[in-house]
């Protein structure tokens, strides 16, 4: 009796064991068919695909530089603008809003995550943009001469994009960034204001106790903003070209993925649109690989609290 | 005396400045909620939910085809990504420290961090080149990987939830470690699990990328797997990005439509939520 109790039990950890590794080979699928399905490409332009600007079709010259640069600088200027205010609400929310006010604000800030990037974008067209615009032309000539405001004043653009990726990372960055606050011991607090710390003064030292993981919630917002397609692709304005201005239209690794690849009409031209999203599944893996070790050593000397970053923010409500 | 008043003055000045953070964050949140809102309702009729869409230069028509083929490509995915997600979170959560649970968890982790236009070349890849034909499949398959990792964890995060004492109760009475789970853990953990499962279709309903090369888009009403299918999102984009303002306005009904999807998901789940909450600190 006990052997045949056993073997059902074997017969558990093999059957659930079995489903889990189907994930863990799904992620290596996606890697492998990104490769093989971008062969042609790797083999004719081998890395100066990463360096090269030219991106055209007609030809059969294909550089992903300005892509990358997109994605990169609209990422970096998001988390710029997202960061600080992420770090705030996280503050408000852990340590200094009254009880009353939690459940709803965190459920406010949660919405923003919920809400589909199809209808940021739509927001961003019709919305978003004209308000650019109307700011881009009232903008103070001597301050265009900088060569982060040059360029046409249209709205559609990287100031535009820039702002909805702020706004998207926002519930992303700050509900990490809550879980590891909350995760800072309590003795750590008492322990400042028993010196006399201020309110902030005692943060501080929570802050600085919680940095990596402070650090982790940061760039797992990189990550999302890296991997937006919708929103960006609709507002950005599509123009492949590297520059610094905020006003000039440029173009990401998503979107150009979004935009073209229906189009792509011989095999080439595929292979080196699957390629550019071979370099964005690399570049997320290494930061969202980052940000989740970064969290997990956070986390590790707690235990009690675990911070996931999958079903965040929303799934938090589960 | 005087750095005192100074620290204090500091340290409200940040706490009022965490607060303002706050604000920002929901001035968009309103105004999105705002314009979806008012645009929406008034393009919003009848005629949305029953209609095929119209041709180029009419006024007029809906999205019947959208919103059945949204509903299509949902019931795609779940029915493989819930039991894929459920069985390798409880292998997550039962088995928890061993080497595979650990890489199950990253590659949840990863799967999840994966951005969805890449999935979408995943699939155009596996189910969409060698059919020569975008499918209605494909993008089913498409919405269900984004689905999996969501299921997984939330599942894994529940089963940790439930207390030991049930499980240790179950083992008591000779249960293997598998029944335990089945008859006894598991269903503690259900009501849970199913809040998380319905969060993760909402929020999958509203992903576009991953669409738009596996299922493409479609303006007659179809019902083929192997053909192309409309969906909700894909449909609102491509209006979105149209000349027409008649279209605009479907775009932004088409919007609503997501939009009240999302939201009263969300609400039921925090709704559902209380009440375990309530449940658990009531034992």
């Amino acid at each position: 009796m006990p052997a045949f109790f056993k073997r059902r039990d074997l017969g558990f950890a093999l059957l659930t064991g079995g489903v889990g590794l189907c994930l863990v080979l799904l992620v290596l699928a996606i890697a492998f068919e990104l490769v093989r399905q971008s062969q042609l490409s790797i083999a004719k332009f081998g890395l100066s695909f990463w360096t090269n600007s030219v991106w055209d079709p007609v030809s059969g010259e294909f550089g992903a530089k300005p892509f990358i640069w997109g994605t990169m600088y609209s990422s970096v200027l998001a988390l710029l603008v997202a960061s600080p205010i992420s770090l705030g609400i996280a503050m408000f929310l852990s340590e200094l809003c009254p009880a009353r006010l939690r459940t709803p604000l965190v459920f406010l800030t949660e919405l923003l995550a919920a809400i589909p990037s199809i209808v940021y974008g739509l927001w961003g067209i019709f919305v978003l943009v004209p308000a650019v615009r109307a700011v881009q032309t009232h903008f103070p000539e001597f301050l265009r001469q900088l060569p982060f405001f040059t360029g046409p004043r249209a709205g559609i653009g990287m100031m535009s994009a820039v702002l909805i990726l702020a706004v998207m990372v926002i519930p992303f960055t700050s509900a990490v960034a809550r879980e590891v606050l909350k995760a800072v011991p309590v003795a750590q607090r008492e322990a400042a204001y028993a010196l006399g710390a201020t309110q902030w003064e005692a943060i501080k030292a929570a802050l600085f106790y919680a940095r990596t993981g402070i650090i982790g919630a940061i760039m797992l917002g990189f990550g999302r903003a890296l991997g937006e397609t919708m929103a960006v692709t609709m507002v950005i304005g599509n123009n492949p070209q590297i520059s610094l201005s905020l006003f000039q239209p440029q173009y990401t690794m998503a979107a150009v993925l979004a935009n073209e690849f229906t189009e792509a009409a011989d095999e080439l031209y595929l292979h080196a649109l699957i390629e550019v999203g071979l370099v964005l599944f690399l570049i997320t893996l290494l930061v969202n690989s980052a940000s989740r070790l970064l969290i997990w050593s956070m986390n590790r000397p707690q235990a009690a609290r675990k911070v996931t970053t999958t079903e965040l923010p929303v799934g938090e409500a589960a | 005396m005087n750095w005192d008043a100074y620290r204090r003055l500091k340290s409200t000045a940040i706490v009022w400045l965490c607060g303002l953070s706050v604000l920002i964050a929901l001035v968009p949140l309103g105004f999105i909620l705002f314009f979806v809102f008012s645009q929406g309702l008034l393009s919003l009729n009848f005629a949305f939910f029953t209609s095929l869409p119209a041709p180029v230069g009419e006024t007029g028509g809906g999205m019947a085809n959208s919103i059945i083929g949204t509903l299509i490509l949902i019931g795609i995915g779940a029915l493989f990504a819930i039991p894929i997600g459920v069985i390798s979170g409880v292998y997550a959560a039962e088995f928890a420290g061993t080497k595979l649970a650990t890489a199950v968890q990253f590659a949840a982790d990863t799967l999840n961090g994966v951005p969805s236009i890449v999935i979408g070349i995943f699939v155009y890849g596996v189910a969409v080149l060698p059919f020569k034909q975008f499918n209605a499949f494909a993008g089913g398959l498409a919405l269900g990987i984004m689905m999996i990792p969501i299921i997984t964890r939330t599942t894994e995060e529940l089963l940790k939830l439930v207390p030991v004492s049930l499980r240790e109760g179950a083992l008591a009475l000779g249960a293997t470690r598998g029944r335990a789970t089945l008859t006894v853990v598991l269903p503690a953990a259900a009501p849970g699990i199913i809040t998380g499962i319905v969060l993760a279709l909402a929020r999958i309903a509203g992903e576009t990328a991953p669409l738009l090369f596996t299922a493409f888009n479609n303006r007659f009403l179809s019902m083929r797997l192997d053909q192309p299918i409309s969906s909700l999102t894909v449909q609102v984009f491509t209006y979105a990005i149209s000349p027409y303002q008649d279209w605009h306005r479907q775009a932004w009904a088409g919007a609503l439509v997501l939009v009240t999807l999302v939201l009263v998901c969300s609400m039921l789940a925090r709704l559902a939520t209380r009440r375990l909450e309530r449940l658990q600190t009531g034992q």
